[in-house]
């Protein structure tokens, strides 16, 4: 999942990765890093995913090298739902794609399965989002703090988490505002209460 | 030969572009070569996407290539990323393309040089076809005073050079019209959008001057800022405010041969 | 041994039968869009005196999921003439994006955009009749409003096979089965257009939105409304259906036979 909050946004995620019902990885992270400011959550297939986000990655650094100019978030969600719509038939890709740049301020977009486009206040997918529709929307704020909005997040989260067995795991966050991308992270075994900032 | 290339734009019809704080301004001095021809028909500067303006000076049929170059360029920049192409970016790709014209011996470069004015919007742009807002109350995080868009203004030469410019003139007056340009102080930023069409239209006049001989057609276009009279498009001076600025040019034409040979008849008229 | 490395590794003929190649197929059938998966229900049309007024929800389905409520499915064409969406919102987007980059090169001529939603009409239809005929289809059920050659008012659909139809008053998906006939009671058949007012016309697609908010599992009470005159396109995006009637659930009680 990705918000908006008074400063910009903030990503978090789950760290499990399943085939069938076992658990092929109880530390994934998948938050992924496309540009310094401009980052995603991936859902569906991790290879398909990866794959997706690798090529976005290239082409907005390839952006920035030629432009002379940062890409903006827009042109990100651009690059992603334009994979996502041309092969629609071969990828399962849900993506969350959030960003903050100086002009537009922090950014969030849902890419959802067809390959479609749409900005939102704040973006769930993913298999335990079904779960915690309910929860977020009754809980969702404008302009909340930095901590307002981490909490947020993590409850959510852990949420989804409580009532999905395809999440799992820990609870990463990275927040991106001016200040650059600060990641978090909390572990199941103290409640999700720490260790926090992690870089 | 790039050299001819270059002689072939020295002859053509005066061109020039004014970037100013609230708009670009494009006007062409368009001979009349012939009685036969429709007055108003045969448009010299072409749009690009909805904001960019090309106005070129040189082999007309060149001109026409590289339009359709430029917006093959503009039209395949929308959809890799969903929205306008900068002005900058579009004089890049433009650039490379003339230049490439000057390395292989079946072609010849182009004989034109190009202005390429444009206004990238200070308005924040959804990506194209999207659906959904974010926050009501805006995005959080924006830093004040960030760089959001402006007027671009760009010259293409025929070897594919090309500079960025606050004023750029070419054809066959340019020499009249780039002295014009620099009594403006283009750099300041203080020349507004109304005035800057006013200008184009009087400095055109001016670079006719030499070759009075031959009618012409003034032909001019603007792009003005989002809450401007053109909203961010590329668009033709409204028919009554291009007559207006047209008589301006030329009362301050003849208000210049008055100023110089008239002054002692002025006096007299006093008494 | 065998010298031709592509033999290599591979299972012996001799022992285990020729290699199936069936299993490796790297040719053959295509596969395409079969299914939608964020989709938006009905479109509504009306044509009046004057003009032509169409309507759609604002929300995007996920299956039976309403995944998101503030998708806009009425889109203009320059400001000559509406597209009412239904179907996916992917394609949706795509083809909001073509009708964009036709704008911009209809523009490159001094004349501007000349093409009316009739000319729109019959391209929209052509484009999806190629699409399907490649066994890719545009999964989409639209209406086209605004105004033909003649000025007069039009309103016609198109769907994802290339079909094209036209009348007074259109409804698609759901509303072709629940919204045409009240449509039809309004306005029957033979009614002439000069008798059809705009408030009649704007009138009718709002009761029309109501019973499909009732009725339709898959639709929302917000909605976008959008009336074409020779003044323009007058678009409101943020509307909410008034007037319902639920108070009468207080006097149903039980299924049957039951009072209490």
């Amino acid at each position: 999942m990705a918000i908006n909050f008074k400063d910009g946004v903030i990503l978090g995620a789950d760290s499990r990765t399943t085939t069938g019902a076992y658990i092929a990885n109880r530390v994934t992270d998948k938050l992924t890093q496309v540009h310094d400011t401009i980052w995603c959550c991936r859902s569906g297939s991790a290879a398909d995913t990866q794959a997706v986000a690798d090529i976005v990655s290239y082409h907005l650094n390839m952006y920035g090298v030629t432009n002379a100019e940062a890409p903006t978030t827009q042109v990100a969600a651009s690059l992603f739902q334009e994979l996502c719509y041309e092969n629609k038939d071969a990828l399962s890709a849900g993506i969350i794609l959030a960003g903050w740049d100086a002009r537009h301020g922090g950014q969030v977009f849902s890419i959802p399965l067809g390959g479609s486009l749409h900005k939102q206040p704040f973006a769930i997918g993913g298999s335990g989002s079904t779960y915690i529709y309910g929860y977020t929307d009754a809980h969702w704020r404008e302009q909340m703090t930095e901590e307002e909005g981490i909490d947020f997040v993590r409850s959510a989260l852990q949420e989804a988490i409580k009532w999905d067995g395809s999440s799992g795991g820990v609870i990463r966050l990275v927040v991106l505002t001016k200040a650059g991308a600060v990641r978090h992270l909390y572990l199941p075994d103290n409640g999700y209460t720490g260790p926090g900032v992690t870089n | 030969m790039v050299e001819y290339a270059v002689k072939a734009v020295e002859n053509g019809g005066t061109a020039v572009g004014i970037r100013c704080k609230d708009g670009v301004v494009l006007a062409v001095e368009k001979i009349i070569t012939s009685k036969l021809l429709k007055p108003g028909a045969n448009k010299r500067i072409a749009t690009v996407d909805r904001h960019v303006g090309i106005v070129s000076a040189g082999l007309v049929p060149d001109g026409r290539h590289f339009v359709s170059r430029a917006r093959d360029e503009a039209s395949s920049w929308r959809s890799t990323y969903k929205g306008p192409i900068p002005t900058s970016a579009i004089a890049n790709r433009l650039g490379g393309y003339v230049q490439a014209y000057t390395l292989y011996s079946s072609v010849r470069p182009f004989g034109v040089t190009a202005i390429v004015g444009g206004w990238d919007t200070e308005a924040e742009l959804p990506v194209d076809g999207q659906v959904g807002n974010g926050p009501k109350s805006g995005s959080g995080g924006k830093v004040e005073g960030a760089k959001a868009g402006g007027p671009g203004l760009y010259m293409i030469e025929p070897s594919g050079l090309y500079w960025g410019y606050y004023g750029a003139a070419t054809g066959k007056g340019r020499q009249a019209a780039k002295a014009e340009l620099e009594k403006l102080d283009l750099s300041s930023g203080n020349l507004s959008l109304a005035d800057g069409v006013k200008e184009a239209a009087r400095i055109i006049y001016v670079a006719h001057e030499d070759s009075k001989d031959k009618e012409f057609e003034l032909e001019m276009t603007w792009i003005s800022s989002v809450d401007g009279p053109t909203k961010g498009r590329h668009e033709e001076v409204p028919k009554e405010i291009l007559e207006e600025a047209e008589k301006a040019a030329k009362r301050a034409l003849e208000g210049d041969d008055e100023e110089e040979e008239d002054k002692g008849e002025g006096e007299q008229m006093e008494e | 041994m065998n010298h031709f490395p592509e033999a290599w590794g591979r299972p012996r003929n001799d022992v285990y039968g020729a290699y199936d190649h069936s299993y490796l197929q790297t040719s053959g059938p295509k596969a395409h869009t079969s299914s939608p998966a964020v989709t938006g229900t009905s479109v509504v049309g009306v044509k009046f005196n004057g003009g032509v007024a169409i309507a759609t929800d604002n929300l995007a389905s996920y299956g039976s999921l309403a995944r998101f409520s503030d998708v806009k499915r009425l889109r203009n064409f320059g400001d000559k003439a509406m597209v009412g969406f239904g179907g996916d919102v992917s394609d949706m987007q795509y083809l909001d994006r073509l009708l964009d980059s036709m704008d911009i090169k209809e523009n490159y001529s001094h004349h501007g955009n000349m093409l009316n939603a009739k000319n729109l009409h019959t391209y929209l239809a052509k484009v999806f009749y190629k699409r399907r005929s490649e066994f890719n289809p545009l999964w989409n059920h639209v209406l086209v409003a605004g105004f033909d050659g003649q000025g007069e008012p039009f309103l016609s659909s198109a769907d994802l096979l290339g079909t094209t139809f036209s009348a007074p008053h259109l409804a698609t998906g759901f509303g072709a089965h629940l919204a045409v006939p009240i449509l039809r009671r309004k306005f029957p058949e033979g009614t002439p257009l000069e008798q059809v007012s705009k408030e009649d016309a704007v009138e009718a697609l709002k009761e029309c939105l109501k019973v499909l908010f009732y009725r339709d599992a898959r639709s929302a009470d917000k909605y976008s409304i959008a009336v074409i005159t020779k003044d323009g396109i007058d678009l409101k995006e943020d509307e909410q259906i008034q007037g319902q009637s639920w108070a009468f659930a207080e006097r149903i009680r039980g299924y049957g036979a039951q009072t209490a």
